[in-house]
């Protein structure tokens, strides 16, 4: 079963097919509404990252398994754009973009189970987030 | 492919049903659409109902408040109708505050209170 969809991001649009995506394979997976409204809410989030700060990138959405045989769905933003200088700062809910209030970050991190981001200055940055069944 | 919002006025109100997933173009037209409307009809009040909505991210709630803002600039009052309890349960843990912006569980308890309000 390959349940790995691919979106790349390069305009408004493509920020409501990732949502879309995403809602379709918490679908898919059983996850209850909730779940699926925070992972949704997270692809949203994070796409618009990608297409507000490097204009340009991908996402990558799964499911993955863990070592207990539970199922979870992983969703991976990649970008080749600026990077994020000070971390700790873009994590913090006081940090402020020009729009959404900058709270696509540190409001991920609260809706899902797991939440890694790597940034390099002038490489771009990679966040991945896992949210487990129930 | 242009998603255009319906903006419906009935009496002194404005009634704006969003019923598709709107990409942050088409929101940032509704809102100046509903303030272009406002201006047109002097109307009083606008519902804004998301009943079918499934998510309201930060970018669209954070332009909800803005237009509810707006709006009052121009002495009309707005009200968000309908949000799903999901949606509710997101948009606070994902740490969006709503504040200047009038709520309603639907569109006749909104209708009230724009009643009530004005």
């Amino acid at each position: 079963m390959e349940r790995t969809r691919h979106i790349s991001i390069s305009n408004e649009h493509d920020i409501v097919l990732c949502r879309r995506s995403s809602r379709e394979l918490a679908r898919e997976l059983g996850f209850n509404l909730v779940d699926q409204t925070r992972i949704t809410t997270t692809a949203s989030e994070l796409a618009r990252n990608i297409f507000e700060y490097a204009k340009k990138g991908e996402v990558i959405i799964g499911v993955i398994e863990n070592h207990e045989g539970h199922l979870g769905l992983k969703m991976t933003f990649i970008d080749k754009g600026p990077g994020i200088d000070n971390l700790d700062a873009a994590l913090g809910e006081g940090w402020t973009s020009h729009r959404g209030m900058g709270l696509g970050l540190p409001g991920s991190k609260k809706l899902m189970d797991e939440f890694n981001i790597e940034s390099i200055v002038g490489k771009g940055t990679t966040v991945t987030v896992v949210k487990w069944q129930k | 492919m242009e998603i255009r919002v319906p903006i419906l006025k009935i009496k002194n109100y404005l009634i704006v049903p969003i019923q598709v997933d709107l990409d942050d173009n088409a929101a940032a037209r509704l809102q100046r659409d509903i303030l272009i409307r406002i201006e047109q009809t002097g109307a009083r009040g606008v519902i804004i109902d998301i009943s079918v909505l499934d998510l309201v991210d930060s970018y669209l709630g954070r332009l909800l408040g803005d237009t509810a803002q707006m709006a009052e600039l121009m002495d009309a009052r707005v009200v968000l109708t309908g949000m799903q309890p999901p949606v509710a349960l997101t948009l606070v843990e994902l740490g969006l505050r709503l504040d200047n912006i009038y709520t309603a569980l639907d569109m006749e308890s909104g209708i009230e209170l724009l009643e009530s309000l004005l």
